[in-house]
């Protein structure tokens, strides 16, 4: 593969770096030989020709290109001016602590690159180094931010140049990384080249209003405006979920009723409301648990608190901080005790941990993970199981937002060890989990051919360890169950298993932890869990 | 030769100078959000598997409980063997942990330097024939000093070649940090040459200690062991002037962020901080925060997003 450094970011070429099928590390089963795996759909001429689309083979952004040098400067001008307000505690106090230690410590020892299923899927791409885009940065950074851009600057942090090539590459290259920090954990220093791309994705989102469409206007803007990023108004959702009670209960032979704004209630419980559309089975399988379990609970159709989601935690603090404020405040609008949160990693960690240092006073309301809630309701026996109903090889995969971020690990694991008896783990686990290739928006992102990328090398690592963990049984007769306790991480499971054919192939399905409960309570029909590809 | 001592009380002064303004500086930044990264060290009975006290049922209302010995238990192999270089990197921790640990054993040099020095500026003599004191301390500075000598040179020999015939580092390697290293090399190499030439048991250094504490500008070196003073507290100076400042900031990597887990309370010292911070006025320029330097953080983050351009 051909050598890259980091100055050469800012030598125009065609491209910075080549992504050819033949690099990329080799998959398991049928899938060893490259030629057995999908072609990587290469990008149109059009787009080439239309956006800024010189860093790789594909495009998360679609940064049209500047009609003039004068346009240029003044996008250059731009970046630097929103670098400088990073580095000011007035605009960037949230985090600025954590990247100034970042940004003054790497000792390019290299020991995170081993941790990047990005970097390894690739075939170790030399721009997919965790630390290639912080070391851009933070040449940058020292350059024109801290220092004068002198000689002794270069000497002692390297050569950059900041001309428009740097910047359009450098917001391309801060969506090549799932912000998973498996790198950070593993830095001996206690550098985080993932907080390093998230503060690169805020300045291009606050300063230049440069993010991906579908988590920015198609996201939280549309959270904002009009409650959920689904689109769905409060009369939808309500629509939805009534739909889901009837087709339930029926499915059940229980009498299912989702409460909607019960105030008094114990919990608010918000889904991703992703799952009311494309999984509806879950949101129905809470209300299952739930009501057999007899907690006081509701739903809220205010603007956003029937969608969990909060994308502005993967770059954006101010769509962050607003959609935070618009949970909480529901939340306490309805006097709950506490909120719990659906199957939705991003959710978890945003309104629980990331958010707890911008809900002041009585917007601090107690979030609980899901997780949490079902271990109780199980491991207190106020819902009953059969195991012998969930007699099928199951795996977990652990979303990184629930494990390696907010420290939720064994919960789920004491409810697979219940209620599935041929439950095994796959490798490695836990806090050392590998990110689905789904993080921090990719999920949500297939313009051009950026869904080629996320199977091909964000999620080919998640792909190798499923196919491991059922390594014994790949036969297709036998029906394999990924519990993925996570709605982003299903999208990308999804997509990534029929990419490859993974259900056709190895008869793997994937789905939450809610339906897998389900499947096994006594006092429901058996049959919960519907084997089709879905 | 006074000003050799000269040379050295500089760079002390710069050292402490430069450790305590650095310290200060990232002590006194806004207290950000949390970022935290599991396992965290301090969780009692769940640290080793990574968990959190969130995996508690309403987690609110019990009590948290913090383990100094189990931040210790990561800390201490952390620190002495770079452990988490060991696990992840270990090609590289044999080139670094050398280094490392010789830097440490020479920091154990100046110590035992130093209490040889009070002990003989007592009248207790140190060497070896002295008492069990002074003999003790002689020979664990003979062997303190040049295990340290011996480990930091090839360390930071073996972590030069690496910079200069591995590509992969090669490119991430700045002039300064070939200049770092080479001025680590010339230093080991000159002290070795001293202490190799005369003086094995580092007794001269321990005059200097001596001088160094009594304020004695007599003091008369060899030009070897001049060169290797000079040189040894230049290097002591220039560190925390430079990124190897790692030696201590990593304290805030660990204890200020990736540990950092305790939930804001209401009406709570955080929330006090926080609430604070809120008030800061914003100048980002992106059209759904139109940051006009009026509107604090709250303005924005309560206001309706207005938007509708391009992307
Ligand atoms: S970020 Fe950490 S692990 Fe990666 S090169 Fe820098 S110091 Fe090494
Ligand atoms: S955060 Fe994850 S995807 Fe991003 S560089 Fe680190 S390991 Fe790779």
């Amino acid at each position: 593969m051909k050598r890259v450094k980091v100055e050469d970011i800012s030598r125009p070429s065609e491209k910075l770096s080549e992504l050819r099928k033949e690099d990329f590390k080799p998959l398991p089963a049928d899938f060893a030989d490259p030629e057995a795996t999908p072609e990587f759909k290469p990008l149109s001429d059009e787009a080439r020709q239309k956006f800024e689309a010189t860093l790789d083979d594909t495009l998360a952004l679609s940064l049209p290109k500047p009609k003039s040098k004068e346009e240029e400067d003044e996008l250059v001008a731009r970046f630097l001016s929103g670098m400088e307000k990073l580095f000011s505690e007035e605009n960037n106090w949230t985090f600025l602590q954590p990247l100034l230690l970042s940004m003054e410590h790497c000792a390019a020892c290299h020991t995170c690159s081993d941790a990047c299923h990005i970097y390894e899927a690739s075939g170790e791409n030399p721009i997919y180094r965790p630390a290639y885009r912080s070391e851009v940065f933070r040449r940058l950074y020292k350059k024109h931010v801290k220092g004068n851009g002198g000689l002794l600057s270069a000497w002692r942090s390297g050569e950059i140049e900041l001309n428009w090539t740097t910047v359009a590459r450098l917001a391309e290259l801060a969506y090549r990384c799932n912000l998973c920090r498996r790198c950070a954990q593993t830095c001996p220093i206690g550098v985080d080249n993932a907080l390093i791309a998230h503060e690169i994705r805020k300045v291009f989102s606050q300063e230049m209003g440069i993010a991906p469409r579908e988590i920015h206007l198609d996201g939280s803007v549309k959270q904002l405006r009009t409650g959920s990023s689904t689109g769905m108004s409060a009369e939808v959702v309500k629509d939805n979920i009534e739909f889901i009670d009837e087709d339930i209960s029926e499915k059940t032979g229980l009498s299912i009723e989702t409460p909607w704004d019960k105030h008094g209630a114990d919990i608010l419980l918000i889904h991703n409301a992703g799952e009311i559309l494309s999984w509806p089975l879950n949101p129905g399988a809470f209300a299952v648990i739930f009501e057999s379990a007899g907690l006081s609970w509701t739903m809220s159709s205010e603007i956003a608190a029937y969608d969990g989601i909060n994308y502005g935690v993967w770059y954006d603090d101010f769509q962050f901080a607003r959609v935070a404020i618009k949970h909480a405040e529901a939340a306490r609008k309805l006097g709950v005790k506490k909120i719990v949160l659906g199957e939705c990693g991003h959710a978890h960690k945003a309104l629980t941990v990331i958010a707890d240092r911008v809900l002041t006073g009585e917007l601090n309301i107690p979030r609980e993970s899901c997780m949490v809630t079902f271990w109780d309701l199980i491991s207190s026996g106020r819902i009953k199981v059969d195991p012998s109903r969930n007699d099928f090889p199951v795996t977990l995969h652990d979303p990184c937002n629930l494990v390696r971020l907010m420290g939720i690990v064994d919960p789920q694991r004491k409810i697979l060890k219940k209620i599935a008896p041929r439950f095994r783990e796959m490798t490695p686990h836990g806090v050392e989990n590998y990110c689905c290739g789904g993080g921090s928006g990719f999920a949500i992102m297939s313009g051009h051919n950026f869904a080629d990328w996320r199977a091909q090398i964000s999620g080919r690592k998640k792909l190798e360890q499923v196919l491991n963990a059922f390594k014994d049984e790949l036969d297709p007769s036998v029906k394999k169950y990924l519990c993925a306790p996570c709605s982003n991480c299903k999208g990308q499971l999804r997509d990534l298993l029929s990419y490859y054919d993974v259900w056709e192939k190895y008869g793997i399905l994937y789905d939450g932890m809610a339906e897998l409960i389900v499947n096994c309570m006594t006092d429901v029909e058996p049959g919960f869990i519907e084997w089709e590809w879905h | 030769m006074s000003l050799i001592l000269l040379v050295t009380y500089v760079s002390a002064g710069v050292f402490i100078v430069a450790v305590v303004s650095r310290f200060v500086k990232y002590a006194s930044l806004p207290i950000h959000l949390r970022w935290e990264l599991y396992p965290v060290a301090h969780e009692k009975g769940r640290a080793k598997y990574g968990g959190s006290y969130l995996e508690e049922l309403d987690w609110w209302t019990k009590p948290r409980e913090s383990s100094l010995i189990g931040e210790l238990k990561v800390m201490i192999p952390e620190i002495l063997f770079l452990a988490g270089v060991r696990e992840h990197n270990k090609n590289h921790w044999l080139r670094s942990f050398p280094f490392h640990f010789g830097l440490y054993l020479l920091a154990g040099l100046i110590v035992l330097l130093i209490v040889g020095a009070v002990l003989e500026a007592v009248g207790i003599a140190v060497s070896r024939e002295a008492g069990l004191a002074g003999r003790a301390i002689h020979h664990l500075t003979y062997i303190v000093g040049w295990v340290g000598l011996v480990l930091g040179l090839l360390g930071a020999i073996a972590l030069l070649v690496r910079r200069v015939f591995n590509a992969s580092y090669r490119e991430y390697t700045k002039k300064a940090d070939y200049f770092n290293l080479a001025f680590f090399i010339v230093t080991f190499v000159v002290a070795v040459a001293a202490h190799g030439m005369a003086d094995p048991y580092f007794a001269d250094l321990r005059s200097y200690a001596g001088s160094l504490l009594m304020f004695d500008f007599d003091f008369s070196a060899r030009p070897l062991l001049a060169a290797e003073i000079v040189l040894a507290s230049i290097l002591v100076a220039y560190v925390p002037l430079t990124h190897m400042s790692h030696f201590f900031t990593k304290w805030f990597m660990y204890h200020g962020i990736r540990w950092s887990d305790e939930p804001a309370q209401r009406g709570g010292k955080i929330e006090g901080r926080v609430e604070q911070l809120l008030k800061h006025r914003v100048t980002w320029a992106a059209p759904h925060i139109r940051g006009d330097g009026k509107k604090n953080w709250v303005d924005v983050a309560t206001s309706d997003v207005v938007e509708d351009r391009q992307q």
